[in-house]
Parts: C-alpha cells; structure tokens; sequence
C-alpha cells in the first residue's frame, strides 16, 4: 500500500490523542487544526518521536504495529520544526550535510548542488554561524538539511510559524516549489488556513485530539458540517489556468471548468496553472443576471446546501459547473427574502480573489 | 614573598596532590558524564534520590565522609573485606584509597556542571539529530558533547581544584605518608603543627595563588556554572 496510513492513540494529562487518517503518496497533506488539537503529536508521532501505541504505515513500509517500532534515525523521514534547530556548533555547511553525510550512499539522490539552488542557499553556504542567519534563512537551511537525507516523506511542523510576516513571503515561493519538485508525500502541519490552501491538496481536520474529516482539499473546505467552513477566512479554493492578459486594463482572466474570473494582472504566462481563493464574506447571491454592476465577476451557480451560522448569518455552498463550488456567507434575512432554496440556479457575485500562486 | 624553593619533602607532596587530582579527575569524567546524562534526561522519580546523593558531599562534612569510607574500606567494611579477599590488602593509607575518597568527595563538582549544560541543551537537538539519521551514540557524541563543552570544562576545572584542596578526607583515611599519602594540605597541617611557619607559608600561598589562578580562568572564560 502505497502512502501513509496512520492510527495512534496517546494518553496525556488532559488530553488524549486517538487519531486514525491516511494520506496520498504523493502531494501535501495538511494536518489542520486549533492549537490543542493535537496535530504536532500526531506528526510527532509519525516521526517516531513520541511513543503511541497503535500502527503506522508508509510507503508499503510498517514503521510501527504492536510492538514493532522503528525507531527515528532508521525512518527515512525529512523532518523540520517550528523553529530550525540548527546545531549551533556546526557551520551552515557542516549543517546541511549532517543527515547527508550519513545517508546511506546508494540511498542518496538529493545532493547539496541541487538543494543549494532549490532553497537559494548559494550565498548561505559559507556562513561558519548560523545564529547569524535571518529566521527564515535559518528556516530554509532547516528544510535543505532535511533534504540532504533523501527523505520518502517530508514532515514539517508549523514551519512557518515562528517566522514574522516578511520572512514567510520570503519562504512560501521555496516551499510551493518545492512541493511541485518533490515526488514523495508531505506532511504539513498548520494552524493558518492560507498556508493550508496555498500549498497543500489534502486535508486532515484535526480537533481536540481526533481526526474530524480527511480528504482532497477543495471538497473538505466546502463541506458545511466541518468547523472549516465557518473560520473567519472561510472559503472555496478553484484550480484555474491563466488565460489571458489585457494589458489595456492590467487585468488577468483565469478559466476553470464552468466558468472565468478576472483577477489584476498577473505575472504568470498563459497556460500555468494556478489557485484561486475565493472567501466566503466575498460573494454574494443574486436571483438574476445583474445588468449594471461594478461587480466583474458574475459566475452561473447552483445551490448545493445551505447552513445556518450563529444567529444572523447562513452560509450557502453553490456548484459552478460540474467541479466547482464557492461558499457564500450572507444574513439569514437575504436568504428569506431572495427565498434560497437548495437546486435553485442562481448568480454567484465574487468581490475579490486572492491568487495563491 | 615565596621561599626561593621548597624542601624535597614538600615538592614532594606538592606532586602527589597533582597525581591525585588528576587521577581523580579523569575518574570523575568517566563517572559523571553518564550520571549527569542520566540524571539531565531521565524523568523517573527516584532521579531525586540519587540527585541528593550526589548533592550530599556538599553538605556533609568531609571528616564525616572519611569516617565512612575508613570503616567500609578497612579490614571489617563491606569493601575491606572484598579487596582483603582479592589479596589487594586494604585501601586506607593508600594511594587508591585517596582516589577512591577524592573522586567521592568530588563528585557533585563534576556532575552538577555537565548536568547543567545537559539541561541547557533540551533535548531538542538530539532530536533533530535522530531526524537526521544519527543514532544514539552519534547524537551523543555529535551533538551533546559539543554543546556540552563549557560544562565539562567547568566541570574538570572544579573538580580538580576541589581535590587539590581537600583535607579532611585524606586525613580521615590516613594521609601522612610521604610519597604515599601526604598531600598538600596534610604537609601545610604538619609544619603548623611543627611551628615550621615558613614552610607553610611556602606551601599556603602557592594554594591561594593556584586557586585565585583557577577561579580567574573560570569567570574570564565565562563558562563557569557554580554548583546549585
């Protein structure tokens, strides 16, 4: 069996952790959830870091059932903390070739020439203290030094997280690349829901301790009975592809199955492909084809599912053709008087797009 | 200030203080470093218990732990009679007995410091070297030495000096042998006694000076961590 097939269970003072998922062999997949959910000790415990009872599987490989355990320095994992844990003793290089180094020969098929131009490390490299790096250069050597192992499954805590605004943009281009080149299962762990759909294709929704739904990313964001779709940020991501530009206005049109949007002007070539998010506090519902509205992006809907949210608001879960779905937040009072019903074709009006790569 | 030179006899006992600290220190390192990883990384509760009696010759008076040691180590202790029947004789007034109460005598300055620098380090480190294909002795050596190091210099630095500087236990377990058993201390003790104050002096300044010398080297390296 090919990916990675997870149950564990760890009793805590306080909090018990009895999660059951499994992920694709390859691509991301998020371990999402609040802080408390117990998702750094699920990674953790695919790391052999922490000792659960229960059984994993990777790659068609067990690397614990029963009492078979393999311990941590045998997984051929790729592992990178919230914060970089560089040895401070050693070098930037001496750093990076640490896991290499003792990699087995024959097992080594990621080499420091290739990680150096991947992470933009060249400059890095002759660094003899890696206190003096920035947090996310410091990051980046983290990630490359997890690299260097050849790792089958790259698992990466919160990266992210303990860096400020500027060193994330600074290190998200690295990782949406990265995840395009590598041929082997990621496991991401985060609490940030933008991180979540600008990099990964799977969903694990972790909460207090259990796994609440696991799935392809776009389907579980849009499922109404998950606490996903009613976060603040809640929203639809589309898979779209870059169409064309018109330079006259500065503006980008991405096509998708079952419909376009415009979005500013892009830098991307016709032809790539990209993600789309469209948060739900974004659209809104019209019974008919608005005729004159500074609203550019009018897509054909249908109702799928309507929920309601605290006391004034529902949130309405539309298909756009036959792939395709946006999520709208509106007022219980719009919903009575347009008289929503699930099946009715309606008009979705989208105020903004947020192109994630 | 300092004799020109000092009789035979007491650069004599000057060696043999050096012979025991540092046979008693290398002792220790191979001691303490275990203890000190066992007791930084541990997390059972009789970790306390041991900690207290590592911790106990800093409290109990080392005429105290000499008394002990003598009666253990003699013709009718528990440890006399085992070396009596190894036909090794009996350690008190012996070198090996002196090693035997320095190293004890000794150890929480050795253990406390390594301890210490364990516990700074966290065990994040050696996790991320398990991630990294490093298995324990790897991790041990590769990254818990290392950053380790201000420890084990505190560490041998203290122990060291605390055993050059002993008198108390080596009185206990019979020092005043020439060659033997007489350190330093003992020598200071005896030309006191013999109102030989000029010796003493030789021998007394030498001490503040090499203990002034050692607490200097370990405050301007900024790697000493007293004992808690």
């Amino acid at each position: 069996m090919n990916g990675v097939g997870a149950h564990f269970v760890l009793q805590r003072e306080g909090f018990t952790l009895d999660a059951a998922f499994s992920a694709p062999a390859v691509g991301v997949t998020a371990l999402f959830g609040p802080s408390g959910s117990g998702k750094t000790t699920l990674l953790r415990c695919i790391a052999g870091l922490e000792r659960a009872a229960g059984s994993l599987h990777v790659n068609g490989e067990v690397w614990q059932n029963g009492k078979a355990f393999v311990p941590t320095h045998r997984r051929p994992i790729g592992f990178v903390f919230q914060e970089a844990s560089l040895f401070p003793h050693l070098s930037v290089r001496a750093n990076l070739e640490y896991g290499y180094k003792r990699t087995r020969p024959a097992d080594r098929q990621v080499h420091l020439e290739q990680v150096l131009e991947w992470l933009g490390l060249s400059r890095l490299i002759g660094r003899s203290d890696p206190s003096s790096l920035s947090g996310g250069e410091r990051q980046r050597v983290a990630i490359g030094r997890a690299l260097l192992t050849s790792p089958r499954i790259l698992l990466m805590d919160e990266p992210l997280a303990a860096l400020d605004a500027n060193s994330k943009l600074d290190i998200l281009p690295y990782l949406e690349r990265l995840h395009r080149k590598l041929e082997i299962p990621v496991l991401y762990v985060s609490h940030a829901l933008d991180e979540v759909v600008r990099l990964a294709d799977h969903l694990v929704l972790l909460q207090q301790g259990r796994v609440i739904a696991c799935g392809a990313l776009s389907e579980t964001l849009s499922r109404l009975d998950l606490p996903t779709a009613h976060l603040d940020d809640a929203g639809a991501m589309i898979e779209a592809v870059v169409a064309q530009h018109d330079e006259a206005y500065s503006l980008t049109r991405l096509d998708f199955a079952g419909g376009s949007l415009w979005v500013g002007r892009v830098a991307q070539p016709p032809g790539t492909r990209v993600r789309a998010r469209v948060l739900a506090r974004d659209v809104s519902i019209a019974m008919q084809h608005p005729q004159a509205s500074s609203i550019t992006n009018i897509l054909e809907a249908r109702i799928d599912e309507i929920c309601d949210e605290g006391a004034d608001k529902v949130v309405v879960r539309m298909g756009i053709g036959s792939e395709h779905v946006l999520l709208s937040r509106i007022t219980r009072r719009s919903r009575d008087l347009l008289d929503l019903k699930v099946g009715m074709p309606v008009y979705a009006q989208v105020k903004s797009v947020a192109l994630m790569a | 200030m300092m004799e020109s030179g000092l009789a035979p006899d007491d650069l004599q006992a000057v060696w043999l203080t050096l012979k025991l600290a540092a046979t008693a220190t290398c002792l220790l390192l191979l001691i303490a470093t275990p203890l000190a990883w066992w007791l930084a990384m541990s997390r059972t509760w009789y970790k306390g218990v041991v900690s207290a009696m590592v911790a106990l010759p800093l409290v109990v008076p080392p005429s105290v732990l000499g008394f002990y040691l003598l009666l253990l180590m003699g013709p009718h202790g528990a440890v006399g009679e085992l070396t009596l029947a190894l036909h090794l004789g009996t350690l008190p007034f012996t070198f090996a007995g002196l090693v035997i109460g320095s190293v004890l005598f000794s150890l929480p300055f050795a253990v406390q410091p390594i301890q210490n620098a364990f516990e700074a380090m966290g065990r994040r480190p050696l996790e991320a070297a398990a991630t990294l294909r490093a298995n324990a002795w790897d991790r041990f050596a590769s990254v818990a030495l290392p950053l380790a190091r201000p420890g084990f210099l505190t560490a041998i630095i203290l122990a060291f000096a605390h055993t050059v500087g002993e008198f108390g236990v080596v009185l206990m377990l019979g020092g005043n042998i020439p060659g033997e058993t007489r350190v330093i201390s003992v020598a200071i003790y005896n030309h006191v006694e013999a109102m030989e104050y000029t010796a003493a002096h030789g021998l007394a300044i030498g001490m503040v000076l090499f203990s002034f010398v050692v607490l200097l080297g370990l405050y301007l390296s900024g790697g000493v961590r007293m004992v808690r």
